[in-house]
């Protein structure tokens, strides 16, 4: 039994005795007095806390951006964290992004800036030549209330020139072993190394926080609304991790990041990636996992209307009843509620890859253009017979209980061609597929008045023209 | 006709600067006040929070609270040992509810605890017996019923009624303008610590120090002399932590007079958001009359703004509304008329532009719907209603427009955004009724400088001079990252013709400077700039005599340059005259004190001069709306913003930029949304959108006017700039009606109410299909 979580901070080893349900940025700043992190909104949203974390045992893995707010002390055993008082090393004062981010008065207030320099550190540690794209990216999670950013996306671009003429040392690391669990204060945290462990832990355990990236289960954490008596982390489960290509697909362990999938799905399918860096900023996509976000089975959630266009499936796993595979659009039953059953984990989803003739377009409605979630999302996969539509599956989010096929528009378009007027003719049609509900993203009918709309870009944009603002 | 001269070169002002804690910002070395060690026995504490919008309170229970780990005092109204009182301007603004619960998230006690999540956890913990109510959340409802918070305040000038009689056509319109939630990054936060004598000293995240002071002496029962409270920088303000850090402060003080423990409170992102007022969401009302012409004979325009609970800073947002609803342009006759509706929701206060962006963006509204409607270009409607350069036109409330640069600031606008050869290729564009339209508009600003409450345009500094020749600088201003400090720090360095280095900066304290105003409306560096020039300027008269004993010269050959005091081509550095000075018994240390001259103002009648001088801007901006999903973004926008003479560019470059991205989000992403059991659904940053990097302009031209010296005698001639720039986002808003006309028929003016959301930009896309169906 082992009461510490020991990990790497800022090159130095540390061991710690906090409860496994503590947040990483509680961690940092009321145990360690790390100070330099802040607290902005305990949500995973504002980036103040942003730290650069790597995970034990992913020793190849570069350090990413993630959001230590959210995050959890059970997560970090074994792993390596640099905050803002890491970032220079060596004996250095400020770094060049530090540095640059002084000179070029991209701090006001100053509140966010530590969370801003982590953040724009770890994207020039993987990315030493970013275009303006790329620095938006990087500072999808970060918000800056005073400045307007100008400077800031200045200051990251004359960073990236400095250090591409002069490399500067990369913050220190280390390496560190993953211990099977913690138990301490009260609250223990399960870390299986392979899927019979999960399984077996999940079978004894029913009431155990099964624990993907927490960017969903971390935010009740993060707010003192819960805590987490019994912890099962999936981030050190191998089969888990694996990304498999092959025959003509990828099957995507549950807890493989979003930032994993992004790389892999990119080439084949541009929009799907698109929408995967729009639903999380760096910190998300660094932690968050394709299985969490399709357990959380959330109706709003980016992850299941692209997928279940694409035709994708997944399998579920227990110690007693095996392995059973189905379609993903099946796994959801009801608002929360899913196929899942207590001693089932989500092993792994499986996507089809591109092939030609096949045309997949994802579009994202929602307040902000980064970092929100959607008013609604819709993913529209396509098989074309020269100008026929011979195969679709249409998915949208946030339209209904659950993320759902819109098959009356689908049956609309099917050996039609896709043109404004059969798309307008599809959109119609969703009345019979959805009755959405009002909230604070926006009323029933914007909903449906923009489900309609994203069929008439669809023609539009298979067409050729720009369709989107974002475009210009 | 404004007399430009060139700008004097001088050593430290006028330089782009960084601000003096940048360095400490980037390495995360500034010390924001959770970030201070905790003295030994300190405690943590939150607040407990209404759960219903209106309701009447019969009890607390507190027992299965106070039985949780760590709790060590829960404290509620009966526990408030002087005044339940913290309205900073009426009175009986409770700081915890007694029996009326007014909206959800209003404080009804503070729990402290060993530690901050036991404290959270323990709060929420609180049982509540309260017989709930049906609230009131609707502004226009409230109205309807008689509901406000304060009488209605009325500026009339002229015989408006006549006027309208008169005018070739009326203009009518409506326009629902949004809230906004200040979102400053570090949420409110006091730190209090009880001394001996019943003392308290306040480390309070605070633009208000002395308000603050007052209101803990208040709560306390004791004097303003027993509270000391001190704030070196905030993580961010906006306006936001003026009124509304005194309840932090407040309840903090209280926990820790009774528990005997220093208490440090903060307030996590959803409680902020649910217990603290934000910008004031108003509907404006208008009937214009114009002539055939375009010019406006007589405006009648009515505002009915969400007060909230109680009336807070209600009153001097309204007026400022009032004040500002003539933006640039000359109104022959105007009644201007605003209403404080009381609704159960959390009491809007201060934010940015103070109720002025109201104002303008109504003005605005009211130009651009003139100019479609007569089917003129809005840019010419606008130069025709410009106060002229020199007819002596005046404001409603009877101020001159002096130092008028409308013409000068649109002229170089429309020229550097190349507003022409736009305007052609963006019509020819939407000529071609494409999904995607393009809008383009250009609007100026004409801001005023003070506050409008005389009495709070006044200001201290304290400036010591050491013997090693080292200055400490001390005013009533707070820093919240706007760049304050490092500005006044660059006069005193002027005035001692010293480096920046020698300069100490010190955090606001209400013990070394007293009586302070707030550090809003823009006025910090005029105010606190002033008061630390003519501190340290007398301190340099006292020094000059004993430098010219020194060399035996008269004073007036006395030079203080490059941290040297010259005579002639003899020197000796300034630390030598520092400890020849003190030798000679002369005094190093002066308390300098500034009240804005020319000012007056009446507040029955609603007129006066309220304003030292205005300040002047406009702004060019281009945006795209997509007409299937009502998605927007602004593509381009050119700025050009007159700070007199600047005293740091590189700060004044950022408040310009900085207002207008939150300007912009306040008019576009940034929705405040209630449920009809009045509980506000936007409490964080998932849902509540401010805007990101990518949403800022991809092309972002800003420019400050150049040779633009202040012809009132400011700190060396320079403006304010914290607010104006805020209300040129107002550009967007009228580029994105702009595209939405091109949409409808020629001469129908948009609906489009703010934020203008996706969805609130589509709803004006089929309003206005529908109006020319």
């Amino acid at each position: 039994m082992t009461t510490h979580t020991a990990f790497v901070l800022n090159g130095e080893p540390v061991a710690t005795q906090v409860r496994p349900d503590t947040t990483v940025l509680d961690l940092l700043r009321d145990h360690l007095g790390r100070k330099g992190t802040k607290e902005g909104c305990a949500e995973g949203d504002c980036g103040a806390c942003t730290i650069l974390f790597r995970r034990g045992g992913d020793a190849e893995t570069p350090m990413l951006a993630a959001n230590s707010c959210i995050m959890s002390v059970a997560q970090i055993d074994g792993g390596e964290i640099v905050t803002v008082e890491g970032l220079a090393g060596d004996g250095a004062v400020l770094n060049a992004v530090q540095d640059e981010m002084a000179k070029n008065g991209s701090s006001q207030c100053g509140f966010c800036t530590p969370g801003i320099a982590v953040a724009l550190t770890g994207l020039l540690a993987c990315n030493p030549d970013p275009d303006e794209d790329a620095i938006h990216d990087a500072l999808a999670g970060n918000l800056c209330r005073c400045t307007g950013y100008r400077p800031i996306v200045d200051a990251a671009r004359a960073a990236a020139a400095r250090m591409r003429a002069e490399p500067a040392p990369a913050p220190a690391t280390g390496e560190n072993l993953v211990t099977s669990h913690t138990d301490a204060g009260g609250a223990t945290a399960h870390r299986p190394r392979d899927l019979r462990g999960l399984l077996m832990l999940r079978r004894d355990h029913p009431d155990a926080v099964l624990l993907a990236g927490g960017t969903d289960l971390g935010v009740p954490l993060a707010g003192y609304e819960t805590t987490w008596p019994e912890t099962i982390t999936t981030g050190h489960v191998a089969e888990l991790r694996r990304v498999e290509t092959g025959d003509g697909r990828w099957t995507f362990g549950a807890a493989v990041t979003w930032e994993e999938v992004l790389k892999a799905v990119a080439e084949d399918y541009p929009s799907f990636a698109t929408l995967i860096r729009r639903f999380g900023s760096t910190q998300i996509r660094s932690m968050g996992t394709i299985g969490g976000n399709i357990g959380t089975a959330s109706p709003i959630g980016d992850g299941p209307p692209a997928l279940i266009a694409l035709g994708a499936t997944i399998t579920l796993v227990s110690l007693e009843g095996g392995e059973r595979t189905m379609r993903l659009e099946d796994f959801f039953l009801d608002y929360r509620k899913t196929e899942l059953r207590p001693d089932e984990v989500i092993a792994s989803v499986t996507v089809p890859r591109a092939r030609a003739g096949e045309i997949l377009r994802t579009y994202k409605i929602s307040k902000r253009y980064d970092q929100d979630i959607s008013t609604v999302c819709g993913a529209y996969w396509l098989a074309m017979d020269g100008g026929t539509v011979s195969d679709i599956r249409i998915a949208y989010g946030g339209m209904a209980a659950t993320p759902k096929r819109a098959s009356h528009a689908e049956a609309a378009l099917r050996g039609k061609a896709l043109t404004v007027a059969t798309a307008r003719e599809a959109g119609a049609a969703l009345a019979s597929d959805f009755k959405p509900l009002t909230d604070w993203r926006g009323s029933a009918t914007y909903r449906e008045r923009t489900a309609a709309g994203l069929l008439e870009r669809l023609a539009r944009d298979v067409a050729g023209e720009t369709v989107e603002v974002m475009a210009l | 006709m404004n007399k430009h001269v060139q700008p004097v070169q001088r050593a430290v002002v006028g330089k782009g600067i960084a601000h003096d804690s940048a360095k400490k910002h980037v390495s995360g070395e500034a010390v924001y006040i959770d970030d201070m060690a905790d003295i030994p026995g300190t405690l943590h504490a939150a607040l407990i929070l209404s759960p219903v919008a209106h309701g009447t309170l019969n009890g607390v229970d507190t027992a299965k609270a106070e039985a949780m780990a760590g709790v060590a005092a829960i404290v509620t109204a009966g526990d408030i040992p002087g005044h339940n009182d913290i309205a900073p301007i009426l009175s009986d603004e409770p700081l915890f509810a007694e029996q009326a619960l007014d909206y959800i998230g209003m404080p009804v006690g503070a729990v402290a605890a060993e530690t901050f999540e036991q404290a959270v956890r323990a709060a929420h913990a609180v049982q509540f017996d309260l017989t709930e109510q049906t609230p009131v959340l609707d502004i226009e409802e409230a109205h309807a019923r008689g509901e406000h918070v304060i009488a209605p305040q009325r500026l009339i000038s002229g015989d408006v009624d006549a006027a309208l009689d008169a005018a070739d056509r009326i203009v009518e319109g409506r326009l629902e303008i949004g809230g906004q939630d200040h979102f400053y990054l570090e949420t409110q936060i006091a730190y209090a610590i009880p001394g001996e004598d019943g003392d308290m000293t306040v480390h309070s995240s605070t633009q208000h120090p002395t308000e603050v002071q007052h209101h803990v002496a208040h709560v306390l029962g004791g004097y303003a002399n027993a509270v000391d409270v001190q704030v070196r920088r905030m993580g961010g303000g906006f306006g936001g932590k003026e009124s509304q850090a005194t309840i932090i402060a407040c309840a903090a003080a209280l926990l820790a007079r009774k528990t005997g423990c220093p208490v440090r409170m903060r307030l996590k992102r959803s409680a902020d958001m649910s217990a603290t007022g934000k910008r004031h969401d108003m509907v404006s009302r208008w009937r214009v009359g114009v002539t055939d012409e375009g010019r406006i004979v007589g405006a009648d325009v009515e505002y009915l703004a969400r007060a909230g609970n109680t009336a807070d800073l209600t009153g001097p947002v309204i007026t400022r509304s009032l004040t500002h609803t003539d933006n640039a342009y000359h109104f022959p006759a105007a009644r201007l008329v605003g209403h404080a509706c009381k609704t159960n929701t959390v009491s809007n206060t201060a934010f940015r532009g103070f109720g002025g962006p109201q104002g303008v963006i109504t003005s605005e509204a009211m130009i651009d719907q003139i100019a479609r409607e007569l089917k003129m270009d809005p840019n010419r409607v606008r130069a025709i209603n410009y106060y002229g350069p020199d007819t002596g036109e005046t404001t409603p409330y009877g101020q001159p427009v002096e130092q008028n640069r409308l013409v000068e600031v649109t002229d170089l606008v429309l020229q550097s955004a190349e507003w022409q050869r736009r305007r052609a290729e963006i019509d020819e564009h939407n000529a071609a009724d494409p999904v995607i339209r393009r809008g383009l508009a250009m609007m100026p600003v004409k801001f005023g400088i003070s506050f409008n409450l005389p009495s709070l345009n006044q200001a201290g500094a304290l400036v010591h001079v050491y013997q090693d020749g080292s200055v400490h600088l001390n005013h009533g201003g707070t820093e919240m990252g706007q760049g304050l400090f490092v500005k006044v720090a660059q006069v005193v360095a002027e005035v001692f013709q010293l480096d920046m280095e020698a300069v100490k900066i010190t955090a606001t304290h209400t013990g070394k400077v007293p009586n302070t105003s707030p550090t809003a409306a823009s006025t910090g560096s005029d105010l606190n700039g002033m008061a630390a020039f003519k501190a340290a300027t007398a301190i340099r008269a006292r020094m000059t005599p004993v430098a010219a004993q020194h060399f035996e010269v008269a004073e007036d050959e006395i030079v203080f340059r490059e941290g040297r005091v010259h005579a002639g081509n003899r020197s000796i550095s300034f630390a030598e005259l520092a400890r020849m000075s003190w030798a000679a018994r002369v005094s190093l240390s002066e308390a300098g004190h500034y009240a804005t001259p020319k000012i007056h103002w009446d507040g029955k009648t609603m007129k006066g001069r309220p304003f030292f001088y205005f300040t002047y801007g406009a702004a060019v901006a281009e945006v795209a709306i997509d007409t299937l999903t009502g998605e927007n973004r602004c593509l381009r926008a050119d700025i050009l913003q007159d700070c007199g003479a600047s005293l740091n560019t590189a700060i004044d470059l950022g408040q310009i930029e900085g207002a207008f991205v939150q300007g912009m989000g306040w008019l576009t992403c940034e929705e405040l949304w209630w449920d009809d059991k009045g509980r506000l659904r936007t409490v964080g940053p998932s849902t509540y959108k401010i805007p990101g990097s990518r949403d800022v302009p991809p092309a972002f031209n800003v420019a400050i006017l150049e040779s633009a010296p202040n012809a009132e005698e400011t700190v060396f001639r320079s403006k304010a700039v914290g607010e104006p720039p805020l209300m040129l986002a107002v550009s967007v808003w009228l580029a994105l009606r702009d595209a939405v006309a091109s949409c409808g028929k020629p001469g129908l003016s948009p609906n489009l109410r703010t934020p203008a959301t996706p969805e609130a930009v589509l709803d004006a896309i089929d309003d206005i299909r529908a109006r020319s169906a």
